[in-house]
């Protein structure tokens, strides 16, 4: 699946997208976050405050306990500040 | 007559005359037109600002919006919704977002614009990035954002 990061989760990470593959245990929003937290130091600076990080799939918000099968499209950024 | 919606995401900046005269043209059933204007300030706080950069999830943010204006419009009798969120690099006195509202009479163009703006601060995936003297960040998000947001789910 493509992953996206935005604003500092971006940033931190260094990247803006990228395709991953976890492992058939991450389930959620939230394991996925643990997983990435876990590829490196960049990713463990971003993710560290798990609560702080908003999470969209194909397009739309999602809560932390949602299912990510069949997810074509998964974004993590941090709380939004348009308007 | 259909409702007359528009959703621009842009760089550039927008003249707020011009949308309004688009939004009401050829049509004399709207007797409000319910402007929001947003604009970059020079300073937060006791800090100066040089500029704002404004990032954006490119698909996501047209779709979230699409999503409020949808809403507003299911809920009060609107003739059109305008709603223009600029991106890139803003300095002080630049425009950032223009949301209009319009309407047979002003109370459900008063109330759509702040449901709209309310929504768009909590809900639509924008970041600002502050340019100070001292060096750049993030903005941090407000709760009372999320709260302004929360009070048009209450009723």
């Amino acid at each position: 699946m493509k992953v996206k990061y935005f604003a500092w989760v971006r940033e931190r990470i260094g990247k803006s997208e990228e395709t991953v593959e976890p492992p058939a245990s991450v389930r959620t929003v939230d394991d996925l976050i643990a997983w990435l937290a876990g590829q490196g130091e960049t990713y463990a600076h971003a993710f560290e405050t798990p609560r702080v990080i908003r999470a969209a799939i194909d397009h739309a918000h999602v809560k932390s306990d949602t299912a990510i099968a069949g997810a074509r499209e998964i974004a993590f950024f941090p709380p939004m500040t348009g308007g | 007559m259909a409702a007359n919606v528009t959703i621009r995401i842009q760089q550039a900046d927008f003249d707020i005359g011009c949308e309004i005269a688009a939004l009401t043209e050829g049509r004399i059933d709207i007797g409000a037109v319910v402007t929001f204007s947003g604009i970059c300030r020079g300073s937060e706080g006791d800090e100066a600002i040089t500029a704002l950069t404004l990032e954006h999830y490119p698909g996501m943010a047209e779709a979230e919006i699409a999503r409020h204006t949808e809403t507003a419009m299911s809920r009060w009798p609107l003739t059109g919704l305008t709603v223009i969120h600029r991106v890139g690099r803003i300095e002080p006195g630049e425009n950032i977002v223009l949301v209009l509202a319009a309407s047979a009479h002003r109370q459900a163009a008063f109330q759509a614009a702040e449901f709209l703006m309310d929504y768009l601060k909590a809900n639509a995936p924008f970041w600002k990035r502050e340019e100070k003297p001292e060096g750049n960040s993030w903005v941090d998000a407000h709760s009372h954002d999320d709260d302004a947001a929360a009070r048009w789910t209450k009723s």
